[in-house]
């Protein structure tokens, strides 16, 4: 019942925010977000209670009796640490819109807490086929919002976004189909199919099935071009969403649904899939080098930060899974401060490219102050956020394969390479001719930058809480996965 | 899963203040800096004497040769792999500790009269607050990841410093340089954990020795291990070949250079080298890598000296030739002796740091010796503490650098004759540049405007005492480790005993060597030193040379004069490279490969739609067509195929 609250909440919010106008549509957006949080920490209060948890979180309702499709939504350690980020989040994202113009701001409103509602579909969904049309259904608000508020371009660069990502979920679409036919429950329920595994000789072939999905989502390289041309096109707080949270669907996705459902066919297939992560890194970090785009080259980076998640997770071992689930949450925070930094620097400046821009600390002091600190946190410099989930990852790689680590390692130099020249030639230096005014941070900009350099740090400083949620989760897919 | 360990012990509470302390300063003048003012400064400076206090009753409490840990909490856990926060205290780090918090107030003190005209009056001072903690953090922690916070926070710390005055682009580029340059060392410090983690499930001091003692003499783990963490010694204390950007970190206020390049923050390397003896004594080779980076650093750094004209950059090459003589040392297995110059270096070199910034204080930032000449008369009291540096560091008795130096020498001379003549030949070069530096600066006549000229004045007194007190302790602090010559009571090398202990007992102890030879030893190290102090005398005071304008330099000195051209070198092999695969990549394999792909697809899904728009027609006489004839061929697929 209580998931079934996280779940309306966002829906009733976005169809009311319809009927609203001017500031009273940011106002009740941020309500509802606040809202919404609280309750997730209630129902985190209630989780740690095993017995009550069971009944009052789950539910599981025959939707159609033939094929099977049941409506079983649920939470466990894994859906609350990615419902929580979601929901942390979403206050902070729907805050960075304060203080700026925006036409039909009741219909962008309502897309992304419409987006809000669909993105935690994805995550308490133990049903297959439910779980599949939340994560269309994600698809949906961020095309209108990327279509709409988008920047130059917006058409040509969102219709390839939408397919790009659309060919990939009819890969995972009728991956689920062959599942349902060919085991022999006849059901997508994720409790049966983690039990009850297809043949092994089939495995294989659902793989790749999922693992394109997937892998476009996250992205991965190849299938990561759509990324940074939709990352800098669309609205800023569209960006966020799509970094921030929607891309964690494809990371989230590997653990749910690819790794405890098919694990020979993981097995079988993991070389490549980490060969392809960790190439990933290096290229998406290298390319970074000289991106002169500030959202692009925010864009590759974070390509590299997901490709690694990627690879500790396809590495097979509890730290890697672990390391994993830590990681997208610290990710996920992180991205979400670099865009908003891109985009008061786009908005004040009227300017992306970061070799006319510099001296903004100058004008800027407090924001530069922030903005170092989230650039610490990408880094993964120890003490912050992603410094715990990164040493995990590359030590489940280290784990699999030295080798791998060592490349993948370089992300330590190359990503302090791109941030730190990236940060000099922005706000270090003298003033840019270009850059003649630039007003310190607003009132609602101080706010999410603030809560945004606090959790880099409490959660960098105290890992342990979250690591203690994810552990049993990820033990149990390890279990589920890996031990025969 | 959680072990609670209740602290009882009378240590916990200053250890944990001695960290505390400067974080409590770093947030004080990072939220108020603005409103106090210098008052900023002074709160910085007594925090870190709080902490020095601190550290000194650590000193007199711990008992000989014991050791405490002090667990803070069980800071996370992951499989069954615990890492607790938790400060390990014993001889060694208390030594660095009293190095640390010691030299780090006198230089804090020395700031506040340095930075006194600076708009980042507390800026500056939060950021040597936070180093100091991170440093502390650093030498304190019992655990491998512990020390590896305060590695790459002191490195932080350093790209914040170095590149203090942002406005200069020139000054980021250097304090981006050490950033990155310090993390291709890092990433090998983190391999070398994993490798701990993997074989020995475990990152704390205590635990990693044991079990690397059960693997034994030479296992090839061990030597990874200990070259995976070399690798990120050579960043951190500037080795060949990661030692370019310490040159550029002076880029810094001078303060920063004495407090971070010159006493702490590069000895880290020692630090951990010496932390980690146990498991260095195992991998032979390893050692011997380390001799002879070592030698060779010092070497190098040392010739590349000889020719430098910027004050400060004279002192920098020499700290990198320093620290190649303490790893030369620890290569050798002299742990204690390499400890010892770390503690003697600091003395003496913070005080000719600060001495330099004396000098540029006084010249109103210039930096070039070609332009000074003649000061001694002009700053009586940075001339003679400078002096006192200065004779230190070329090893002549009975100044610290000597006693500490000489040590290291004797080894060498057991060990290995050729290291032995190649250290010997660094420190003659050492006496000839750094007396060099001397008489360019301060005898002779002055060879900048009058209007310099005018301006130079002796500094503050908060400048000028911390000078005198380094200069005391650079005149007594080498009598902590008298030679068997003089006393048969090393007090150095017996206070670190027990931390060394277990490394004796593993490597062949080395004989004594006969009274006679260290004499005649310490003979041939004192008259090298004063043969180079005579030359140089000759060539600056007698015939007054002064070093040619840089487009005047020529041949071999030109190569010298331009460090052997090295970051040139690093800059076609690595940096264009790199810059190169970064537009391939996007522009060959992103654009072109890739999207050209995504793009052919849907070129062709488009071709296809258009190619079957034809057959849509709208003739209902086609479609009836089309359809009869497929029948038919699925009739003949049904009767000629299946049957």
């Amino acid at each position: 019942m209580l998931t079934l609250i996280l779940l309306l909440i966002p829906l009733i919010a976005s169809i009311l925010v319809l009927f609203l106008k001017g500031e009273s549509v940011k106002w009740f957006s941020f309500f509802a977000t606040i809202v919404q949080l609280i309750f997730t920490f209630y129902v985190y209060s209630v989780f740690q209670n095993k017995e009550a948890a069971k009944s009052l979180l789950a539910i599981n309702i025959e939707w159609i009796s033939s094929p099977k499709i049941n409506f079983n939504i649920a939470l466990d350690g894994m859906s609350l640490l990615m419902v929580f980020l979601s929901n942390l989040l979403m206050p902070l994202i729907v805050l960075a819109g304060f203080n700026r113009t925006q036409e039909r701001s009741h219909i962008f409103y309502s897309l992304v807490l419409l987006m809000h509602f669909a993105l935690i579909g994805v995550f308490v969904s133990f049903d297959g086929f439910l779980y599949y049309i939340f994560w269309e259904l994600a698809l949906i608000p961020i095309y209108f919002i990327s279509l709409n508020w988008g920047g130059v371009n917006r058409s040509t660069v969102t219709l390839k976004f939408f397919i790009y990502t659309l060919a990939g979920s009819l890969l995972m679409l009728f991956g689920f189909l062959f599942l349902y036919w060919n085991t022999n429950l006849h059901s997508l329920s994720w409790f049966d199919l983690t039990v009850n595994h297809i043949c092994s000789c089939k495995q294989g072939f659902i793989f790749w099935m999922f693992f394109i999905a997937y892998a476009i989502k996250i992205p991965l390289i190849p299938f990561h071009t759509w990324q940074p041309d939709t990352y800098s096109t669309a609205p800023t707080q569209g960006t966020m969403l799509l970094s921030g949270i929607m891309l964690k669907m494809g990371l989230y996705s590997l653990l749910r649904w690819l790794l405890p459902i098919i694990p020979n066919g993981v097995a079988e297939y993991t070389p490549i899939a980490i060969a392809l992560c960790v190439i990933g890194v290096v290229y998406a970090s290298v390319i970074a080098i000289m991106q002169t785009d500030i959202k692009k080259l925010f864009a590759y980076s974070s390509i590299a930060h997901v490709g690694l998640i990627a690879a500790g997770i396809f590495a097979l071992n509890m730290q890697g899974i672990q390391g994993g689930l830590v990681q997208m949450l610290a990710h996920g925070i992180n991205v979400v401060g670099v865009f908003y930094c891109a985009d008061i620097i786009i908005n004040r400046t009227g300017n992306s490219n970061i070799n006319s821009l510099g001296g903004i600390r100058l004008l800027a002091p407090r924001f530069a102050t922030y903005f170092i600190i989230i650039v610490l946190g990408s880094v993964a410099l120890p003490l912050t956020n992603s410094f715990i989930g990164e040493f995990m990852l590359l030590f489940g790689i280290f784990e699999y394969n030295s080798w791998a680590a060592i490349m993948a390692g370089l992300t330590i130099i190359l990503g302090a390479v791109y941030m730190l020249r990236m940060y000099q030639k922005v706000m270090l230096g003298d003033l840019n001719e270009n850059v003649t005014v630039f007003e310190d941070l607003k009132w609602n900009e101080e706010l999410v930058l603030a809560t945004i350099a606090i959790l880099i740090f409490v959660f960098g400083i105290f890992p342990k809480p979250i690591l203690e949620l994810v552990e049993p989760i990820a033990t149990e897919i390890f279990k589920i996965s890996f031990v025969k | 899963m959680t072990q609670t360990i209740i602290q009882t012990s009378n240590l916990y509470l200053p250890t944990i203040l001695i960290p505390l302390l400067p974080l409590l300063g770093f947030f004080i003048n990072a939220l108020f800096g603005k409103k106090l003012g210098h008052a900023s400064g002074w709160i910085a400076t007594a925090v870190l004497f709080g902490a020095f206090a601190c550290s000194l009753f650590l000193f007199l409490n711990l008992p000989t040769g014991g050791s405490e840990t002090i667990t803070i909490s069980n800071w996370f856990y992951f499989k069954n792999i615990f890492i607790p926060f938790a400060f390990l205290i014993d001889p060694l780090s208390i030594t660095m500790l009293l190095v640390i918090t010691g030299i780090g107030s006198l230089i804090h003190l020395y700031s506040i009269g340095y930075m006194h005209h600076d708009e980042g009056f507390s800026r500056f001072f939060s950021y040597l607050n936070l180093f100091i903690f991170f440093m502390l953090l650093l030498v304190m922690g019992n655990n491998y990841l512990i020390m590896f916070i305060g590695w790459e926070g002191v490195g932080l710390c350093s790209y914040l410093l170095i590149g203090f005055w942002f406005k200069n682009q020139a000054f980021n580029d250097a304090a981006k340089k050490a950033f990155i340059m310090n993390r291709i060392g890092d990433l090998g410090f983190i391999i070398g954990m994993f490798m701990m983690l993997f074989y020995f499930n475990s990152l704390n001091f205590d635990v990693v020795t044991i079990g690397a003692l059960k693997l034994g003499m030479g296992n090839m783990t061990i030597i990874y291990i200990t070259l995976f963490l070399f690798v990120g010694v050579m960043g951190k204390s500037a080795q060949l070949p990661l030692y370019t950007w310490l040159p550029d970190a002076m880029a810094g206020p001078t303060p920063v250079s004495a407090l971070i390049h010159a006493a702490t923050m590069v000895t880290a390397g020692i630090y951990m080298i010496a932390r980690s003896n146990v498991l260095f004594s195992l991998a032979p080779h390893t050692l011997d890598v380390i001799l002879i980076v070592g030698t060779a650093t010092s070497l190098f750094a040392a010739v590349i000296g000889l020719k430098q004209n910027d004050i400060k950059k004279v002192l920098a090459y020499s700290t990198v030739s320093q620290l190649g003589l303490m790893f030369a040392a620890l290569g050798m297995g002299a742990y204690e002796s390499g400890m010892f110059h770390v503690v003697t270096h600091a003395f003496f070199k913070a005080l000719l740091f600060l001495g330099a910034g004396s000098v540029i204080h006084a010249m109103g930032g210039e930096q070039d010796m070609r332009n000074m000449g003649g000061l001694g008369k002009f700053i009586k009291i940075t001339f003679a503490t400078f002096l006192i540096g200065t004779v230190a560091i070329s090893g002549i008795p009975p100044f610290a650098g000597f006693f500490s130096k000489d040590e290291i020498l004797a080894t060498a001379f057991e060990h290995n004759k050729v290291i032995w003549g190649l250290l010997s030949f660094s420190s003659m070069l050492t006496a000839f540049y750094m007396f060099r530096l001397v008489y360019l600066t301060f005898s002779s006549s002055f060879r900048g405007t009058d209007e310099v000229k005018h301006h130079i004045h002796e500094s503050p007194a908060t400048m000028t005492m911390p000078l005198i007190i380094l200069a005391a302790c650079a005149i007594i602090a080498g009598f902590i480790g008298l030679p068997t010559i003089i006393s048969h009571t090393h007090l150095f090398k017996n206070y670190l005993a027990s931390v060394f202990a277990q490394s004796k007992l593993i490597m062949p102890a080395g004989h004594e060597m006969s009274h006679s030879m260290e004499w005649i030893l310490v003979g041939t190290a004192v008259t090298l030193a004063l043969v180079s102090i005579a030359f140089a005398y000759q060539k600056y005071v007698m015939q007054k040379h002064v070093p040619a304008a840089d487009e005047n330099v020529k041949g071999i000195s030109k190569v010298v004069a331009n460090k052997f051209y090295v970051d040139e070198i690093y800059n076609t092999v690595f940096v264009k490279p790199i810059m190169l695969l970064s537009d391939l990549f996007l522009v060959v394999v992103d654009k072109l490969i890739v999207d050209l792909l995504v793009h052919a697809i849907a070129f062709i899904t488009n071709q296809i739609g258009r190619a079957l728009r034809l057959l849509q027609t709208g003739h209902v006489g086609f479609y009836m067509f089309a359809m009869v004839i497929s029948m038919i061929i699925l009739l003949a697929v049904q009767i000629f195929v299946v049957i």
